[in-house]
């Protein structure tokens, strides 16, 4: 697939030069290659308290070049209801798009995602997930991995991250899909199949965040393809919640340099069983599921680049 | 325009319809709805009535009830939604971000106890909760003014100089589940007397900008500013709404307040919702017993009407309010306001009376005590608790 750039001045990108985003975040590559999926299209923008308010900047000026609006934490996909439902009503076609973070999606919102959800409304909902309470200083969510270390969690995570793509597959959403800021074609795509389809479309990105993982700003790429290829950070759709379509399988990579680059896991430097575990437990599941419920063509593809 | 039989509940969520329905042949109109008792067949009302375009979004609570009119609104739709008591407590944050968006949503409030402990039955603490949300706030004493003052609420909160969302609120079981005749409005009526929803902030994507986001304490200051000016405005585009009304419906619905018996009055006694009813038929039976005394319908909550209470008070100086709600340490909120509307008078005796909380009768017989309390006094004491068993 050949991605093409939006040859629209850079007022009207998505995400604006001049943004307030810390070198390295996650979000700086997922909001700019949505504006590129999407191509000319404007979305309606719909984000909950979280850093990718803060991203905007301050009034009067904003970082982003497509109408958006805040809404409270909990309520982006209740507020998003109300756009796409008056954007019905009068022929409007524009996506609207709820980009939140892991707290406003695995915690705070969850009841308002799980609604939305079972309405089946007609919204793009991607949660960029920085396993972590990034807007105010890096504190646990439902979304951080076990053993790491957090502004509450001194001494590391005893709880395992929580599985928001099997709750949402509960659901029967028409697509759900994991996306990664290291495989561009496989982000595109997701994005423009997502966009294709009508009805609630999940989408889940690896958000690395550098102020809160202490990772270097230059390895962001690098710390989810790691995650991607160790098999902590899965690649793979699922529609109408029953079909199960693995993208890439890992390949043996240890999960040792992933955290080893980030000192939020010194407390597991050098003992990576529990994340191991974890990675396991999480591929017998997905494996069983891509198994019993294939994905009509093709249950299992080829690695993507 | 038919005579009909109806209960509260019906004749508020007759009007939001109509009114939504008015609104089909510009962006339409759209609710979030999720049910709690005494408010329940609004919504139920709602969910059955054929917009020709409109959508009720049947929500999994009152927050996400009011994130779904903060959606709509925001892409310019006519947006209404009721709850009563804890529902209204559970929404609270997104009514206050419903208020400072400037979304002029228009929401029933079935005044209902809040709990704990579990009490369906009226005390307007509820709704008085949202005082501070920049909403505006009515209060009505019947099906009739009910039904009046939700359209009216659409004209008010959806002009420009007010964009405001505003509270209707009822009497719990009182008046939601009790029947009276009302002169039910034709849809052609509402049509003539509501124009079209423009929401001139609404997201657009021919100039896309950005709602909501941070801004500075100089901004904040001055957007709280515009919302003080907007409830200044209101004053104005309430008294022009009921003229328009007159002119359609042909009957003129109560403004800010309502007096009576004011003009030669030595004590005047302020009350909000029936309870205001039952008091006007004390005054009229005392009248005829050769007492001065006179009473305040207070209907408008925010903006509170502090020139319009001052010039119905007139040179009264013994004023008195029941509070059918208790702000712990405090007292009564309407008190709270009128209290603050009579700082500047050392001459004023004003006694405020706890009544009815909890939704206890408020009968004749409690407010003769108060009458009786009050003709009694020399000076005013911390508020009066005055139940049923008076």
């Amino acid at each position: 697939m050949t991605a093409t750039t939006p040859s629209k001045p850079y007022e009207n990108h998505l995400l604006r030069p001049g943004n307030t985003n810390c070198a390295g975040c996650g979000m700086s590559i997922g909001l700019q290659w949505l504006d590129e999926a999407l191509g000319d299209e404007q979305p309606v923008l719909v984000i909950p308290s979280c850093c990718g308010i803060v991203t905007a900047g301050a009034f009067p000026t904003s970082g982003y070049g497509v109408p958006t609006t805040a809404t409270t934490f909990a309520s982006s996909p209740a507020v998003a209801t109300g756009i796409s439902a008056v954007a019905k009503m009068n022929d409007i076609d524009n996506p609207v798009i709820c980009w939140a973070g892991d707290g406003g999606t695995y915690d705070i919102g969850l009841a308002t995602l799980s609604a939305a959800a079972e309405r089946n409304e007609d919204i793009i909902y991607i949660c960029y997930d920085n396993e972590i309470y990034g807007n105010t200083g890096g504190q646990r969510s439902g979304a951080t991995p076990i053993g790491a270390v957090t502004a509450t969690t001194p001494a590391g995570k005893g709880e395992r991250k929580k599985d928001i793509m099997a709750i949402m597959a509960a659901h029967r959403v028409p697509y759900a899909a994991t996306l990664s800021i290291s495989h561009r074609e496989d982000f595109l795509r997701k994005i423009r199949y997502a966009r294709s389809i009508k009805g609630f479309r999940f989408l889940l990105m690896l958000s690395p965040c550098p102020t809160g993982w202490k990772s270097e700003p230059d390895q962001s790429t690098e710390l989810v393809e790691i995650a991607v290829r160790s098999g902590l950070f899965p690649l793979y759709e699922i529609f109408d919640g029953c079909r199960y379509r693995i993208n890439q399988r890992p390949d043996n990579m240890a999960v040792d340099s992933y955290i080893e680059q980030q000192r939020r896991f010194r407390q597991i430097w050098g003992d990576p069983d529990a994340l191991n575990a974890h990675i396991d437990a999480q591929w017998r599941y997905l494996d069983g599921m891509a198994t019993v419920f294939p994905a009509k063509d093709s249950p299992v593809t080829a690695a993507v680049t | 325009m038919s005579r009909s039989l109806a209960t509260g509940n019906h004749a508020a969520g007759h009007a939001l319809a109509l009114a939504g329905e008015a609104n089909r042949n510009a962006r339409g109109c759209c609710a979030g709805a999720y049910p709690i008792t005494p408010q329940t067949e609004i919504i139920e009302y709602l969910s059955g009535f054929p917009f020709s375009k409109g959508r009720i979004v049947l929500v999994e609570s009152e927050h996400s009830a009011m994130g779904v009119c903060i959606g709509a609104a925001l892409s310019g739709a006519r947006t209404f939604t009721a709850s009563s008591s804890n529902g209204l407590a559970y929404m609270t944050e997104n009514i206050f971000a419903a208020g400072y968006y400037r979304l002029p949503t228009v929401m029933i409030a079935v005044n209902r106890t809040l709990g704990p402990p579990w009490n369906i039955w009226v005390d307007q603490g509820d709704s008085l909760m949202m005082r501070d949300a920049a909403w505006m706030q009515f209060y009505c004493d019947s099906h009739q003014d009910l039904q009046d003052t939700v359209l009216m609420a659409f004209r008010v909160a959806e002009d420009k100089r007010v964009m405001l969302p505003v509270i209707v609120a009822m009497d719990g079981f009182v008046t939601s589940h009790t029947q009276m005749v009302v002169d039910e409005p034709t849809q052609e009526q509402v049509d003539a007397f509501l124009p079209e929803c423009v929401i001139p902030h609404k997201l657009k994507h021919d100039h896309p900008s950005t709602f909501g986001g941070m801004t500075w304490p100089s901004e904040t200051e001055h957007h709280r500013w515009e919302i003080q000016h907007s409830m200044e405005n209101a004053m104005t585009v309430l008294e022009e709404a009921r003229d328009e009304f007159e002119k359609i419906f042909g009957r003129r619905p109560a403004g800010a307040l309502e007096a009576f018996e004011t003009e030669d009055a030595e004590t005047i006694f302020i009350a909000c919702n029936t309870m205001a009813r039952t008091l006007r038929n004390v005054v009229i039976e005392r009248r005829k017993k050769g007492e001065k005394i006179g009473m305040i319908r207070s209907k408008l909550f925010r903006p509170f009407p502090r020139k319009e209470l001052l010039e119905a008070i007139g040179p009264a100086k013994r004023v008195a309010v029941l509070d059918r709600n208790h702000s712990p340490g405090s007292g009564g909120i309407f008190w709270q306001e009128v209290a603050a509307t009579l700082s500047h008078d050392p001459d004023m005796l004003l006694q405020d009376y706890l009544v009815g909380l909890g939704g206890g009768d408020v009968t004749p017989e409690n407010i003769n005590a108060i009458i009786d309390d009050m003709s009694e006094r020399t000076t005013a004491s911390d508020p009066e608790w005055k139940d049923d068993t008076a």
